[in-house]
C-alpha cells in the first residue's frame, strides 16, 4: 500500500485560525478602502501602518515565541521604554565623533539591554521555576523604574547622524501615485518597518525550521511529553525568553528610529497590545499553537482599527480601547466556537489543542493511573 | 518464534519508607514473546517497571540485557533507552500539536535545522511497514488515541529497542482499537522484539500473551505459560487465595434482611467513564461492587453519585424520577459518597478535624445559612467520640492524622448529613486491621438503622462479611450478581474469571 506523499493535509486548527485572521484583515482593509477611500486607496497608507507599528510588530513576535512555549512576558513594553531612554541619553552625550560607529554602539546598547533582561528573566523562570507572569511583572516595574531614574524628563535626540537615520526611507516609485501637480510620489518605508518585516520572516523560519523552534512548540504542547521525548525543557524555555528579550531591545531601537525621543511613558502598555496581536493572530495562551505570520496580521488588524478611528470623527482614545477589546473578545469567541465545533467531528485526544477547546477550562479526565 | 532471553532480572529488591515494594523478584523476558505482568494494587508491577526504566534505583539484584557484557547499569530513563529498553505509557507522552513525523523524531536528531522532507519520508516508511493508519504530515492531535499510542510505539521501535514495555496501553481504547494495537504487538513480536505487557484486563492478557508473570505484595508468585494457566487460577494467584480456601468467616454482626422499598434505582446509567448498567438498592441493604482493579467498580459508583459526567440512563430515588448531574444533586437526594482516593477527592488536609466534619453539612445547608459555632463544636464532639477518632484536638489539621483516622473523619462528615444511601469506595484501603474491623462493624450497624450502603473493597472477605448482595464486574461490564448461599470466595473468583478457561 503506497500512499501518495504529496497529499494535502487538512488545515490544522492553528492554520485555520491564522487564515481567519488574514481574512479578517483583508475584509477590514477592503472595507476601509471602500468606505473611507482617500488615503486607504494608496499603498502609502499600508506602509504607514508598518512605519508606525514596527516596534509593536517586533514585540508581538517576541510574545508569540514565548506564548507558543506556554509562557508569558509582560516586560517587553518596559524594556522598550528603558532602551529608548538609554539610547537617547547615550546619543546625546556620546563622545564618539564617527556617526556610524556611534550608531552601532547605540544599537549594541539597545540589544544588550534587551538581552540582559531576557537572560535574567529566562534564568529565573527556567532554572529556578518561578512563575513567568511574576518574573516579567517584576521586569516591567524594574524597567519602568530604571527609565525614570535615567531621566524623569523627556529627552529629545539631537544627534545629527541619528537624525539622518530617522529620516531615511526606502522609496518604491512603482507603488506610488501621481499627485495633482503631476509629480510621482513614491511609497516610502522606514528602516524600522523593513527591520520588522525581516524579524517576522526570521522568526517564522526559526520556529518552523530550527530544532529550537520545534522544541518550543513541543514544550508548549505538553511539557511532560516534551521531557519524555528527550527535549531539554529548561534550556528550551530559557532560550525562548532570551529571544524575546533580544527582540524587545531591538524593538526599542526601532522605536527610537521612528520617534527619536525618550520619555518615561514610551510604549506604555504596548505589551498588552502585543499579547492581543498574538492572540488575534491565533496563538493560544495555553501554548503549543501559534504562528508569527498570524501575529503579524494580528498586529496589522490592531493598527488598522487605530487608523480608521484616527481618520474618522471618533478620534478619542476610548474608542480605540473599546474597538481593541471588542476585537479581542470576538476572536476568542470565534476561536473557541471553531475549535469546539471541529473537535466534535473527529475523535480527539483529551490533550490535543482542539480537545482543550482553546480557552475554556476543561475538566481533567478521571481516568486515573492505577497500580502503585 | 520465542528465542533467547533478552532481559533477565534476578533478585530485585526495592524498599520504600514503610513498605517493601519488591522482595527478591525474578523476571525473564525472551525475544519474540509477549509477556504479561499481572498483579493487584500494590503488587509491585509499577515499581518493577520503574526499576527497569531507571526511574527508581534498585536496592539489590541484577539486570542482564542480551548484547551487553556484564550487569546492565540503568540509572536514568536515558540509560534504559540506550540499553534498548523503550516504554510506552498509558498517558500518551507525545505532543498533540506536532505532526506524526515530528513526534517520531523530535528530541533525537542532530543539527540545528529540521529536515522536514527527509524526516517525513522516513516516518512514512516506518508507518507503512508497521501498518499504522496515520500520515506523517498529519497533526498528532487529529489521530485517535489508539493511533497516537501506535505512533508512540513506532517511535520506540525505530529507536532499535529490544525490550518494549507497554504500561496499560489499552485502558482508554475501545474494542476495535485494542484489536488494532494487538495486531501491531503481534507483528513486533514476530520481528523478535520482547514485549512486557502490563494490563488489568484479563481477556486481553489471554488474547496476546505467551507468558504471564504474577506478582503479589512485592513478591514473585510465579511465571506461567499463558496456555497452561486457567483464568480462574490466575485470579486466585493475583488475589493470593487458593480455590479451596473457603474457610468460614466469622461474622462481625448480624446482616439484616433488606427492606422492600428500593431507595435508589438506575436503568442504563452511563457516564463518560463507564458503560450503561442497571442497579438498585433497597432500604437497609448493604451491597457491593466487586471485581479486579480497573474492572469499573469505582466508575460505576461515581456515575451513581454524579461525580463523572452522566451521559445516559434514568435514575429513581425512593420511586421518584430525579436527575443527578452533579455530586450536589446527589447530596440533595440523600446520597453520600466516600471516595476511593481520600487524599485527592476527600480530605482537605489543612483544615481542622472539625471543619472537615462540618463541610458536607454546611454545603447542604447552603452558604447563606452558616452554622453556629456551638453547633459545630457539638457535632464534631459527637462524631469524634462515636467513631473513636484519635486526634489531639478538634483543631488539629486532618493532614496530620493517620490514614485510618482520616478515613473516619470523612465518614463522620457523611454520617452527619444523615444520608439515606451511603457509598463507600475502598474505605479500608491503607488503614490498620483494627480500624478496618471498626469500619465494617459500623457499616452493619448503619444498615440496622435503615441506611442503605454500597461498599467497595479490594478484599473479598470484607465484602463477604458485610454485603448481602455482590455485583461482580469484569472488564467494565457487570457479569453477575451473587446472593445468599452463593456468597463465597470461590463463587466470586469464578464469576470474575468468567468460568473455566
Amino acid at each position: 500500500m503506497v500512499r501518495p506523499v504529496k497529499r494535502r493535509e487538512p488545515l490544522t486548527d492553528a492554520q485555520l485560525l491564522m487564515t481567519i485572521t488574514i481574512g479578517i484583515f483583508a475584509v477590514m482593509y477592503g472595507a476601509a478602502m471602500i468606505f473611507m477611500g482617500g488615503g486607504f486607496l494608496r499603498t502609502q497608507q499600508l506602509f504607514d501602518l508598518l512605519n508606525d507599528n514596527a516596534a509593536l510588530i517586533i514585540i508581538s513576535c517576541a510574545l508569540t515565541i514565548v506564548m507558543i512555549g506556554g509562557g508569558i512576558n509582560i516586560s517587553v513594553g518596559g524594556v522598550i521604554g528603558l532602551t529608548v531612554m538609554a539610547c537617547a541619553l547615550y546619543l546625546n552625550g556620546s563622545g564618539i565623533q564617527n556617526d556610524v560607529l556611534c550608531i552601532i554602539v547605540t544599537f549594541l546598547l539597545a540589544i544588550g539591554i534587551g538581552l540582559a533582561f531576557g537572560l535574567f528573566q529566562g534564568f529565573l523562570i527556567s532554572y529556578l521555576d518561578i512563575q513567568p507572569f511574576i518574573v516579567t511583572l517584576a521586569g516591567m516595574f524594574l524597567s519602568r523604574g530604571l527609565t525614570t531614574i535615567l531621566s524623569a524628563n523627556p529627552v529629545k535626540v539631537t544627534h545629527a547622524g541619528f537624525q539622518a537615520l530617522v529620516k531615511a526611507r526606502a522609496a518604491f516609485p512603482f507603488l506610488g501615485y501621481t499627485a495633482k501637480n503631476g509629480n510621482l510620489i513614491a511609497a516610502k518605508l522606514e528602516i524600522g518597518a523593513i527591520v520588522a518585516l525581516c524579524v517576522v520572516v526570521l522568526v517564522y523560519l526559526m520556529l518552523r525550521f530550527t530544532r529550537l523552534g520545534r522544541h518550543i512548540y513541543a514544550l508548549g504542547g505538553n511539557q511532560q511529553s516534551a521531557l519524555m521525548l528527550g527535549i531539554n525543557v529548561k534550556r528550551t524555555r530559557f532560550m525562548s525568553y532570551v529571544l524575546s528579550g533580544l527582540l524587545s531591545g531591538l524593538a526599542g531601537f526601532v522605536f527610537l528610529m521612528h520617534k527619536p525621543a525618550g520619555n518615561a511613558s514610551v510604549a506604555m502598555r504596548s505589551e498588552m497590545d502585543a499579547i492581543a496581536a498574538s492572540i488575534i493572530g491565533g496563538t493560544l495562551l495555553t501554548g503549543g499553537v501559534g504562528n508569527v505570520i498570524g501575529t503579524f496580521f494580528g498586529a496589522m488588524i490592531l493598527a488598522t482599527i487605530q487608523k480608521i478611528i484616527a481618520l474618522s470623527s471618533l478620534n478619542e482614545s476610548w474608542w480605540q480601547e473599546m474597538a481593541n477589546g471588542a476585537m479581542l473578545g470576538l476572536f476568542i469567541l470565534l476561536q473557541s466556537v471553531i475549535l469546539s465545533s471541529r473537535s466534535k467531528h473527529k475523535k480527539t485526544a483529551p490533550n490535543s489543542a482542539a480537545g482543550r477547546g482553546g480557552w475554556r477550562t476543561i475538566r481533567p479526565r478521571m481516568g486515573r493511573r492505577r497500580g502503585q | 518464534m520465542q528465542g533467547e532471553p533478552v532481559l533477565t532480572m534476578r533478585g530485585i529488591c526495592k524498599q520504600f519508607p514503610g513498605t517493601k515494594a519488591l522482595d527478591h523478584v525474578d523476571f525473564t523476558l525472551r525475544s519474540g514473546e509477549i509477556h504479561a505482568l499481572m498483579g493487584e494494587n500494590g503488587a509491585g508491577k509499577s515499581t518493577l517497571i520503574k526499576v527497569l526504566t531507571g526511574v527508581h534505583e534498585k536496592d539489590s539484584g541484577s539486570i542482564h540485557i542480551s548484547g551487553i557484557e556484564g550487569e546492565a547499569r540503568i540509572h536514568s530513563p536515558q540509560d534504559a533507552q540506550n540499553a534498548g529498553i523503550s516504554t510506552v505509557y498509558q498517558e500518551i507522552t507525545l505532543c498533540p500539536n506536532l505532526t506524526v513525523a515530528e513526534n517520531m523524531f523530535i528530541g533525537r536528531t542532530d543539527g540545528a535545522l529540521v529536515r522536514w522532507k527527509e524526516m517525513e519520508k522516513k516516518a512514512e516508511a516506518i508507518l507503512n511497514s508497521l501498518g499504522i493508519p496515520a500520515r506523517a504530515r498529519q497533526e498528532l492531535g487529529s489521530c485517535s488515541l489508539a493511533v497516537q499510542q501506535m505512533v508512540a510505539i513506532a517511535r520506540a521501535v525505530d529507536m532499535n529497542c529490544k525490550v518494549l514495555i507497554l504500561d496499560e496501553p489499552t485502558s482508554s481504547l475501545d474494542e476495535k482499537e485494542v484489536e488494532m494495537l494487538f495486531g501491531l504487538m503481534r507483528d513486533l513480536k514476530n520481528r523478535g522484539v520482547g514485549i512486557i505487557f502490563v494490563t488489568h484486563f484479563l481477556e486481553q492478557v489471554y488474547a496476546v500473551s505467551d507468558r504471564i508473570t504474577v506478582l503479589r505484595n512485592g513478591e514473585l508468585v510465579g511465571e506461567y505459560l499463558a496456555g497452561e494457566l486457567p483464568q480462574v487460577s490466575l485470579v486466585a494467584k493475583m488475589m493470593g487465595k487458593s480455590l479451596d480456601d473457603m474457610g468460614g468467616l466469622e461474622a462481625l454482626g448480624q446482616k439484616r434482611a433488606p427492606g422492600e422499598d428500593p431507595v435508589f434505582e438506575a436503568d442504563g446509567l452511563a457516564s463518560t467513564e463507564c458503560r450503561p448498567f442497571d442497579f438498585h438498592i433497597r432500604k437497609g441493604e448493604v451491597n457491593g461492587f466487586t471485581g479486579l482493579l480497573g474492572s469499573g467498580r469505582s466508575e460505576s459508583v461515581r456515575a451513581i453519585f454524579g461525580a463523572d459526567r452522566v451521559t445516559g440512563g434514568r435514575v429513581r430515588v425512593k420511586g421518584r424520577n430525579v436527575r443527578i448531574a452533579s455530586p450536589h444533586d446527589a447530596m440533595k437526594h440523600g446520597i453520600g459518597y466516600l471516595p476511593e482516593d481520600r487524599k485527592r477527592d476527600g480530605i482537605i488536609a489543612d483544615l481542622s478535624v472539625r471543619d472537615n466534619i462540618i463541610l458536607a453539612l454546611q454545603v447542604m445547608r447552603g452558604f447563606f445559612r452558616p452554622m453556629r459555632r456551638s453547633e459545630m463544636e457539638a457535632f464534631a464532639d459527637e462524631y469524634v467520640a462515636a467513631l473513636n477518632i484519635k486526634t489531639a484536638s478538634k483543631d488539629t489539621p486532618v493532614g496530620s492524622l493517620s490514614g485510618g483516622n482520616q478515613q473516619k473523619v470523612i465518614l463522620a462528615r457523611w454520617l452527619l448529613t444523615h444520608p439515606d444511601y451511603l457509598i463507600l469506595d475502598e474505605p479500608t484501603r491503607g488503614i490498620d486491621v483494627g480500624t478496618k474491623l471498626e469500619i465494617q462493624k459500623l457499616v452493619l450497624k448503619l444498615s440496622q438503622e435503615d441506611m442503605s450502603v454500597t461498599f467497595i473493597s479490594s478484599e473479598i472477605e470484607e465484602m463477604l462479611r458485610t454485603c448481602s448482595r455482590l455485583i461482580v464486574m469484569r472488564d467494565r461490564n457487570i457479569v453477575g450478581e451473587l446472593t445468599g448461599s452463593r456468597l463465597t470466595q470461590a463463587e466470586v473468583m469464578k464469576t470474575i474469571a468468567g468460568g473455566e478457561r
